[in-house]
């Protein structure tokens, strides 16, 4: 699979919410505006990136070499609580604005399964290092994509006559189910 | 030998990250001011929100920069003004404490019942079929107020009408907004006369939904006309500060008691 194509692939037919179903708890939590969605979007995007790269160098230079693959989930853990911390401090020391944009949602990130989810994909689809980074960059653009594909049509939904039953998270549970439905239709597109 | 590998691994690995993280923060270490913490401290942290910040620390940023007064938190009084205004090293001005009092005397003797209420046992769903009492402007009695007061200064009496406890009251205002029928109001602690009444019914209309109620007749507004205005069947107080106590004794002519000097529990 070149790399090109291991990148559309994830952005919209592997997509991490749609397809993966992981994040749904930040997907459903801070998609009720675009910008807000966008940020974290963004901020999601970032911190998978980096934890591709260095989840990679440390499964390939660190636990398999001396076979401790089984300290994968703990080892990856490590990685995205550190890395993280350190976004945090450097988004707070660049950038105050984008700091208070994002607030609550960038720690929230180290909970966030998708990006335990990619160190973990990654890792057992044994990608190379190349294909890790552009898996890592498609996900999180992915993941963009679906958070504000959802906030645009949430906040369109504002305004629906919604039976209050369903109103919140179980019309935006149907909604994120139609949207899966929709991006099945990609995965024609690639063999 | 095979435990020791992950193990010192795993050791190793933290250990780098951590000082990673340790290098990070000292480069990227931001200037915050200190005294946000000591503030912060200072602060009941009861995260009411009733100052109208986001919490306790949103509050202590707040007062720090100079956006918001040492007196801003209700909940925490003059005590915490106090604090506050020595550690930002500036004046407390004066605070007022305040406290929440119901403006209702529609006991179970006062004000009979024209049904029986047996849905959800809250006001809010009570009020929403039209209360179980004849008069529609009183007090419910099913206690939202009391569930809804975070510092439990509040009780159901026995005689069907909730308590505030002035003591334990911070002013916060939950129970204002809890009350469906906008019976609560704050006051200063110190001022006591208080219209016990919100009924906009006519006098005749009034008096027989309620043996408290207001019926208008104007005794009060005659006595102090200055302080005293009657609206919509309902003597209402326009400026406390214009009632002398000379006064009182006037306005306590009150036929039904509907206006007159709060009594606390312990007199009777």
């Amino acid at each position: 699979m070149d790399l090109l194509t291991l990148f559309a692939a994830s952005i919209l037919i592997n997509n991490f919410v749609l397809y993966y179903f992981l994040g749904i708890c930040p997907f459903l939590g801070v998609s009720k505006k675009v910008d807000a969605a966008f940020s974290m979007g963004v901020a999601v995007t970032f911190v998978m990136t980096l934890t591709a790269v260095v989840s990679w160098t440390i499964n390939h230079w660190i636990l398999i070499p001396y076979k401790l693959e089984y300290l994968q989930i703990v080892a990856f853990i490590l990685v995205i609580a550190s890395l993280v911390q350190l976004v945090e401090m450097f988004i707070r020391k660049t950038s105050p604005p984008l700091y208070q944009a994002m607030g609550i949602y960038l720690p929230l990130i180290t909970v966030n399964c998708c990006i335990m989810g990619l160190a973990l994909l990654a890792s057992l689809k044994e990608y190379s290092f190349p294909e890790t980074v552009v898996f890592g960059v498609g996900a999180g653009i992915g993941f963009t994509l679906a958070i504000v594909l959802m906030a645009a049509i949430r906040e369109q939904l504002e305004m629906a006559d919604i039976p209050q039953t369903l109103k919140g998270a179980g019309i935006s549970l149907i909604v994120t189910g139609i949207i899966a439905l929709a991006f099945l239709g990609f995965s024609g597109m690639i063999k | 030998m095979t435990m020791l590998v992950p193990i010192l691994t795993m050791g190793l690995l933290g250990f780098i990250f951590a000082f990673g993280l340790v290098f990070a923060y000292r480069k990227f270490v931001v200037y915050t001011d200190p005294r946000i913490e000591k503030v912060a401290e200072a602060l009941p942290q009861s995260n009411c929100g009733a100052c109208g910040f986001a919490g306790c620390q949103a509050m202590a940023e707040a007062m720090v920069l100079g956006k918001a007064a040492p007196t801003s938190c209700p909940v925490g009084g003059a005590n915490t003004a106090q604090k506050v205004a020595e550690i930002l090293g500036v004046k407390p001005a004066e605070i007022i404490k305040k406290v929440a009092r119901l403006h209702c005397r529609g006991t179970k003797e006062a004000a009979p019942r024209r049904s029986q209420y047996l849905g959800l046992q809250t006001c809010f769903a009570s009020h929403l079929m039209g209360g179980d009492k004849l008069c529609t402007y009183g007090c419910l009695g099913l206690g939202d107020c009391v569930r809804a007061c975070p510092f439990e200064a509040m009780f159901m009496q026995d005689d069907g009408l909730p308590v505030v406890i002035e003591e334990k009251c911070t002013a916060c205002g939950k129970c204002v907004e809890a009350c469906p029928r906008n019976l609560f109001e704050l006051h200063a602690a110190f001022q006591n006369i208080i219209v016990f009444c919100r009924s906009k019914d006519r006098g005749p209309v009034a008096r027989k939904a309620c043996k408290n109620a207001c019926i208008a007749c104007g005794i009060c507004s005659r006595a102090v006309p200055e302080a005293i205005i009657l609206e919509n069947n309902l003597a209402i107080i326009t400026d406390y500060n214009k009632i002398t106590p000379q006064k009182i004794p006037e306005i306590e002519k009150c036929p039904t008691g509907a206006i007159g000097r709060l009594k606390k529990e312990n007199e009777g």
